[in-house]
């Protein structure tokens, strides 16, 4: 597994940028799938015929991940960016960046601590002030390396640490990646759609075209999501929990889950005694947000493996969170008759 | 040994002032190999003794770079696995959200920095940098598990490789100063190429950061007669004023103000323009924040110079320096210390 989540989690997938994690998946999912294609937004669709047929179900992860475009290339060999998706600035200051297809290095500096004025250490830096430096002295220079489009994600290693913890970048949502790669290993009653969509984080873009070919009877996402239950955080506030399982929505800022999908899985985890927690806030949003109103409305759930520090180059997630939200997705796919 | 290959070893050597034990071990052992003599004090400082054809009445030089860097320290230990810590040096508290850093206790142990999400702090918050005090170190391991590995008090490093960014442009943790410890080595190497008759100590330094102490120290112990600090200044970064930083590609620097003696400073420059070597001058107008402000009061006063280099980004996880310059700054000091002949003493006249 750890092999696995290494390569899905170091892989560059930027959205917009999805073609390394794409072809990567697509060598994963083909084996397991009776058909595998790729549609006009970049969403990879595997195919897995049902054992009664009939009935369309569609799983699905977004395979994008948060980081940075770069617009501008400065007279002094500096890279001026974008962010592409929803990243605190605060995250990027003293850390790395690969660049591009061939992955050149970049930093995100600051002015030494030393040139500072006090106050300017409680100030907060916003993106457009930070500038990456790839050690190119001049404008020239710099353009030999790099182009303008190009994008940079996260230099982030995955490891596993402490008691059955990972840490790397973009386990929002190659966790949901690597869940429909396990649970397509079997076959299920419905015919099985797996969508590894795109452009999730710039405004949930692929999967309304993916859910639209389609035409699912229901559609379950599978997801990274935010947890707050670190120090600071009122214990109301904690939307979700580490360690506690899988995460499942009621509603969120871009919409209500299907109540019959809802208690379905609460039933299934009850019944396989699979430890589950209901999402206790309404922030965020996800594929199911496009989904449910594609085409005549589709039914959506979804469910979520908990990780804290979401959009940041070290993300973290429980490996028992991963494994019960494996197992949930698969019980209920084997139910759904 | 390849300059570079060990500065990539000392980058991943832990070392926060007053915890050099491992790192200090790591560079005796490698000094050793160029060196007649290598000590270790009680505070870890590094002493390494390198003689030629050792010439009556030649001086002692001692060259001082420090192995210790800035990090952090447990503060307290939370029952569900976080870490509450504090900093050693000068930390500027922005660079710390999302960083990976490895925590020493009985094991060395894997944490994330986090903090409040975001969507979570009220709109002022947001338009602030995150306080030190509200972070938390994410280590993984909960309860009394966690207290049976990490004790309060236990230092903390940053996680961040030596890499290579374009041509001879490289970057991570900690350069500041082990770049100059590094030209230590290049000097050494340089020396073994030339004939010189000075007696030299390579003296590897600690807890520079915390007001140069391994210096007070090494330099009562050495008792040198000229004495040279290696460290970093501000390479050029496009936030920070021109005129407070250097051109990463001039060469090394030599440094002038009270803190350095004039007669040594400009024999340096003189030497530097016999061999061809570029550099530029800073200019300090006080006690330095280097080894050279202890070295130059030391006993009863030690004649001292200060070489430098620039760096960016100083006191971050992406500092970086251009390894040209460590090179350049070695083949400085060996020619310096090569040219010491009899005669030597006029150097110092005032």
């Amino acid at each position: 597994m750890d092999e696995l989540l290494k390569r899905l989690t170091e892989a560059h997938g930027v959205s917009g940028d999805e073609g390394e994690i794409r072809e990567i998946l697509k060598q994963e999912v083909t084996n397991l799938a009776d058909e595998v294609s790729i549609d006009r937004m970049g969403n990879l669709i595997a195919f897995k015929k049902g054992t009664k047929g009939g009935k369309k179900l569609m799983i699905c992860a977004h395979m994008d991940e948060v980081g940075l475009i770069i617009h501008t290339i400065a007279e002094n060999g500096t890279l001026k960016f974008s962010t592409v998706g929803s990243i605190d600035s605060r995250v990027l200051i003293s850390k790395k960046v690969k660049i591009g297809k061939k992955k050149h290095t970049g930093i995100l500096g600051l002015k030494a601590i030393h040139l500072q004025e006090p106050d300017e250490r409680k100030t907060l830096v916003k993106s457009k002030q930070l500038y990456i430096d790839i050690g190119a002295r001049s404008k020239d220079e710099a353009s030999k390396l790099i182009s303008l489009g190009d994008y940079a994600a996260f230099d982030t290693e995955y490891l596993a640490f402490g008691q059955n913890r990972i840490k790397a970048k973009a386990l929002d949502d190659r966790l949901g990646c690597s869940i429909l790669l396990d649970v397509l290993k079997n076959r299920y009653p419905y015919d099985i759609y797996a969508c590894f969509t795109v452009q999730e984080e710039v405004g949930l873009r692929g999967a309304g075209a993916a859910a639209f070919n389609i035409k699912p009877s229901m559609a379950l996402i599978i997801e990274g999501t935010t947890c707050s239950d670190v120090p600071g955080v009122d214990e109301h506030m904690r939307s979700t929990r580490l360690g506690k399982g899988p995460a499942i929505t009621v509603m969120d800022a871009t919409s209500y889950s299907n109540k019959e999908m809802v208690n379905r899985l609460v039933e299934t985890a009850i019944k396989e005694n699979i430890p589950y927690q209901m999402k206790e806030s309404v922030t965020g949003g996800n594929d199911a947000g496009a989904i449910h109103i594609s085409g005549e409305g589709i039914k959506t759930a979804v469910v979520s493996v908990p990780c804290r520090y979401i959009h940041s180059p070290n993300s973290v997630a429980d490996m028992n969170d991963y494994y019960s939200t494996s197992r949930l997705v698969e019980a209920f796919l084997k139910g759904c008759e | 040994m390849d300059t570079k290959e060990f500065l990539a070893e000392l980058v991943d050597a832990p070392g926060i002032s007053g915890y050099e034990e491992f790192i200090s071990a790591k560079v005796a052992r490698v000094f050793e190999r160029y060196c007649d003599e290598v000590r270790t004090d009680a505070f870890y400082n590094v002493y390494a003794k390198k003689t030629d054809k050792h010439g009556e009445n030649m001086p002692k030089i001692m060259l001082a770079a420090h192995i210790d860097e800035i990090g952090l320290m447990v503060k307290e230990i939370c029952e569900d696995g976080f870490l509450r810590f504090v900093s050693v040096g000068g930390v500027d508290q922005r660079i710390l959200p999302g960083l990976e850093v490895t925590v020493h206790g009985k094991e060395a142990l894997t944490g994330v920095i986090g903090a409040k999400p975001p969507h979570l702090q009220t709109a002022d918050d947001a338009k602030k940098a995150l306080e030190m005090k509200d972070m938390a170190i994410d280590v993984g391991v909960c309860g009394e598990q966690l207290k049976d590995l990490i004790n309060v008090g236990d230092p903390i490093t940053f996680k961040s490789p030596l890499t290579t960014l374009n041509g001879s442009m490289i970057c991570g943790k900690s350069l500041d100063d082990r770049a100059g410890v590094a030209i230590l080595l290049e000097t050494m190497k340089q020396l073994d190429e030339l004939r010189f008759e000075a007696e030299v100590y390579f003296v590897a330094t600690v807890q520079e950061e915390l007001g140069t102490r391994g210096a007070i120290i090494s330099a009562f112990r050495v008792m040198p007669d000229i004495g040279i600090a290696i460290d970093v200044t501000h390479g050029d970064m496009p936030d920070a004023p021109k005129e407070e930083t250097f051109a990463m590609d001039k060469g090394p620097i030599i440094a002038i103000g009270p803190n350095m003696h004039p007669g040594l400073s400009k024999k340096l420059m003189d030497i530097a323009k016999e061999y061809g070597i570029e550099y530029l001058v800073e200019v300090e107008a006080g006690p330095t924040g280097t080894d050279a402000r202890a070295i130059q009061v030391s006993r009863a006063g030690v004649p001292t110079v200060l070489i430098e280099i620039p760096l960016k980004y100083m006191h971050t996880t992406v500092e970086m320096i251009n390894i040209e310059t460590v090179k350049q700054a070695g083949m400085l000091l060996a020619r310096f210390i090569s040219s010491m002949k009899e005669g030597w003493r006029e150097w110092m006249n005032y």
